[in-house]
């Protein structure tokens, strides 16, 4: 099975709901009227894009459908292109869909640094999990930084997936300045020459200032040890989150200049559309989906792919 | 971010007459505008849907009263309906008995379950128990591992057994024993986080269920959780009848409309809410507080509650007389931001007043605690006398008192120009009624907002604000103008 069938199938579950959406409320032949237009509504809130991105879709159905004969082909085209255009936000990223590594952005020579934050339980551990087997298996050699020392038994956590996946881990003792652990990372990914070093994060609200000031932290010391680093910033969302979602982009955006989502928990009911009320807000492109609780549970993000996935017939 | 529930309602209702009567179509606007508010705060769309119905059954046919504006009124009837479809409230844990009770916690991954096990534990050693933890989470790395630290934090003993090749249920059973023979006298086992539609993981909770019988089975639910969780709060509710519902991550900027929804589509009522990590951030439910934080109006009983606690009340009599007399000084001032300080962090009591959040929004990078000190220092500066009258503040005083301070002799300025106009709006709210006095606040707020540069509206932001913000303003502000001037001129043509 290709790359591209694996992303299809994570996502049939949303693609199926929302083409029988359209195959439900629009039927060939009939006038498109206002109530269906609503239900429509109904739906494109449901998968959590928010009240403006929801607005917008049922306001170009509106003008270029409303009152005239349906002719599903089009309504589909008209859904897919808004949808479209609102989710490139402007420069939209386009990945190799047979490259898993290509939403990376891997530094030339030395240590690629990647560090993952997120407010509280969203699966920043996992998805590093999941990128540490991904980047291993296209065989780089990984580090792991056990950065969160705040939670009980997070190293410990962390620690067992890197057994699993047989890389090496770098942790201090709970309740250290989690700076120092990025710190003794980067040394080390230096001295083993490392490809990739991954830096793990405590779970931290966004309005918590002072644990942001702290990740800001984290980031500069990276950057002091590796020159151009870290080079990923990744900001994991919890697909189940509705519209605070977009004040996590803002502010952790903010704090430590993100460079893309990771959309974790895909697998469940949940549809991920704030990533499209993000979209409106900000440029700030989905990389990877989470979609399971073990390492080979993640999956490229194409946005093209995404739609196209999602409508097409 | 969202325009507050109070904005978008007085846009609608704006053209209501005063004594007139609500009527369908006048009223539909404003529903709209309750609506959009709901689904911006992560309502389920047809819970959203329905109560708007309700609202409207309600509130058609009133007389719109002539002491109020429409828009009070509305809210008023919004927030009651909130407030009654969260309730009613019941905080009660299971009694002890001769037997341990048990209580069990589900719920999808990462919702903070094993965190609320502690919490839970720790509330109920309060309360004179003797709690007991089962780890029967044996999926996610380290989860066991996680319980044990955290019943090491609060002496309280946990039962483990091996992860692998283990099974939940008999963990379960075999934890209950354990608590027996330890003479605690409540269990809560803590369960592995799990998809609604990962069937055989929800039958092992059914199989635990049935095994057991927990007395109370609590869904742990993420306050920022969207439009899904109507979805799993169902799911698990179906599968397991719940008992109750605990809320957690509040302490963030949320709205938590997922607390209407859950308790709309499933019944069962709230219990709890999670407000840190910590494990003392543990709650009971309001809903009149959850309720104003859905509709974005602050959560008005909390601050009032913390100020009541904190506040000196002949202080606070005294500086309301002065306020009303228009006599509130530098000195009335200061001591007024000392009682303030003693709330907590300056932000976070900006977020319980209506409309002040989106201040805070609007200014993530406002330094208000700083600015605070700032302003003690130059009152420090001065002379008792000019502290009374700061009429006697000329250019030579002036330049001593920044100079004293460390600040710049227009900060000194702009401070002495900001209280007496605070003085005069404070003279105006003072004579109100105590919920107009808060919309009041929240409008002032909200014109601050939306345009920092207001001036007497926004007394205490001029000096809240930094040197860059104050030039990115002027610059603003210049922009502004040529637009207005480039407006006329195209109108003139
Ligand atoms: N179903 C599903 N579960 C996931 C996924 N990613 C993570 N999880 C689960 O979500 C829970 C939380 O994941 P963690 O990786 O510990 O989350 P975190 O962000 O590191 O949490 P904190 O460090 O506590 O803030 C765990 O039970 C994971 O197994 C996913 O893509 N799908
Ligand atoms: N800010 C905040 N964080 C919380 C709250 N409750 C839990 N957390 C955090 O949320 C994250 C997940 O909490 P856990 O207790 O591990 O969640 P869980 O449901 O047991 O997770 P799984 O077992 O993986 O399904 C941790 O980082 C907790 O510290 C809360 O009320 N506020
Ligand atoms: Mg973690
Ligand atoms: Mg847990």
């Amino acid at each position: 099975m290709g790359l591209f069938d694996k992303l299809k199938k994570g996502l049939q579950k949303t693609k199926d709901l929302l083409r029988t959406d359209v195959r439900d409320l629009f039927k060939a032949g009939e006038l498109l009227e206002e109530k269906h237009i609503e239900d429509f509504y109904a739906r494109l809130i449901g998968t959590d894009m928010g009240v403006e991105a929801s607005k917008a879709i049922v306001t170009e159905l509106r003008e270029k459908h409303l009152g005239r004969t349906v002719v599903i082909d089009e309504i589909w085209k008209t859904i897919r292109d808004k949808l479209k255009s609102l989710l490139k936000g402007g420069e939209g990223t386009l990945w190799d869909v047979n490259n898993k590594l290509s939403p990376l952005k891997l530094a030339p020579t030395g240590t690629t640094v990647i560090l993952v934050a997120g407010v509280n339980g969203v699966g920043k551990t996992t998805s590093i999990a999941k990128l540490a087997n991904l980047l291993q298996s296209h065989g780089k050699k990984v580090v792991l930084a056990a950065g969160d020392t705040f939670r009980a038994a997070a190293v410990e956590q962390l620690t067992l997936w890197s057994r699993r996946l047989g890389c090496e881990i770098v942790t201090k003792a709970a309740s250290s300045d989690p700076a120092a652990v990025a710190f003794a990372g980067c040394v080390r990914a230096k001295e083993i020459g490392a490809d990739v070093l991954i830096v793990d994060t405590a779970g931290r609200l966004q309005t918590q200032q002072n644990l942001m000031k702290q990740l800001s932290k984290i980031q500069r010391v990276i950057e002091g040890q590796i020159p151009g680093a870290p080079h990923e910033v990744l900001l994991v969302l919890d697909a189940t989150t509705g519209q605070n979602g977009v004040s996590q982009a803002k502010h952790f955006s903010e704090a430590v200049a993100c460079s893309g989502l990771v959309l974790a928990k895909l697998d469940g009911t949940a549809k991920g559309g704030v990533v499209v009320a993000i979209r409106q807000t900000m440029s700030l492109p989905v990389k990877y989906v989470g979609v399971g609780e073990q390492v080979d549970d993640l999956e490229l993000f194409d946005p093209e792919g995404f739609v196209d996935a999602l409508f097409e017939k | 971010m969202f325009e507050s529930i109070t904005q978008n309602l007085t846009g609608a209702l704006s053209f209501f007459r005063r004594g007139g009567k609500l009527t369908e179509a006048n009223i539909r606007e404003g529903l709209e505008a309750v609506r959009q508010a709901l689904l911006e705060a992560d309502v389920n769309y047809q819970v959203a849907q329905d109560f708007a119905n309700r609202i409207a059954d309600e509130v058609v046919g009133e007389q719109v009263l002539k002491s109020l504006d429409p828009t009070q009124q509305v809210i008023g009837i919004v927030h009651r309906q909130l407030c009654e479809l969260m309730g009613p409230v019941d905080h009660s844990l299971p009694p002890p008995s001769s037997e341990p009770v048990v209580l069990m916690l589900c719920g999808l991954q990462g919702s903070g379950k094993t965190t609320t096990s502690g919490k839970l534990a720790r509330l109920l050693q309060t309360q004179g128990r003797r709690p007991f933890l089962v780890a029967a989470d044996l999926q996610r790395p380290a989860a066991i591992d996680q319980l044990r630290i955290i019943g090491e934090q609060l002496g309280v003993p946990v039962h483990t057994e091996v992860a692998d090749g283990n099974n939940a249920v008999r963990v379960c059973q075999n934890g209950v024993a354990a608590a027996r023979k330890a003479d605690a006298d409540i269990v809560i086992l803590d369960t592995a986080g799990r998809l609604h539609i990962d069937t055989e993981l929800m039958q092992e909770l059914q199989q635990i269920d049935r095994k057991v019988n927990p007395h109370q089975i609590l869904f742990v639910c993420d306050a920022m959780t969207g439009q899904d969780a109507v979805n799993s709060a169902k799911a698990f509710n179906e599968a397991l009848e719940l008992d109750g519902v605990i809320l957690t991550k509040l302490d963030g900027d949320a709205r938590g409309g997922a607390a209407l929804s859950v308790k709309a589509i499933t019944g069962v009522p709230i219990k709890y809410i999670g407000v840190g990590e910590q494990l003392d951030k543990l709650e009971p439910f309001h809903p009149d507080r959850m309720a104003g934080r859905i509709l974005g109006m602050g959560d008005v009983v909390t601050l009032f509650e913390k100020a009541q606690e904190q506040f000196d009340a002949d202080q606070v009599a005294e500086q309301q007389k002065k306020m009303m007399e228009g006599k509130f000084t530098l000195v009335d001032f200061k001591s007024q931001m000392q009682q303030i300080k003693r709330l907590g962090s300056l932000k976070d009591i900006m977020k319980m007043i209506p409309g002040m959040g989106n201040l805070v929004d609007a200014h993530p990078d406002m330094d208000a605690e700083g600015d605070m000190q700032r302003i003690s220092g130059i009152i420090d500066s001065m002379t008792p006398e000019e502290r009374v009258n700061p009429e006697l503040i000329d250019l030579g005083r002036r330049r001593r008192i920044a100079a004293g301070s460390g600040v710049e002799p227009s900060d000194v300025n702009q401070l002495l120009k900001d209280v007496s106009a605070m003085a005069g709006v404070m003279q105006d709210m003072a004579s109100m009624p105590m919920w107009k006095r808060l919309g009041a606040a929240s409008q002032l707020a909200n014109t601050f907002a939306q345009n920092p540069g207001a001036q007497i509206q926004a007394p205490q932001k001029s000096t809240v604000m930094s040197f860059d913000e104050k030039r990115r303003l002027q610059e603003k502000k210049r922009q502004q103008r040529k637009d207005t001037k480039k407006a006329k001129k195209r109108n003139r043509r």
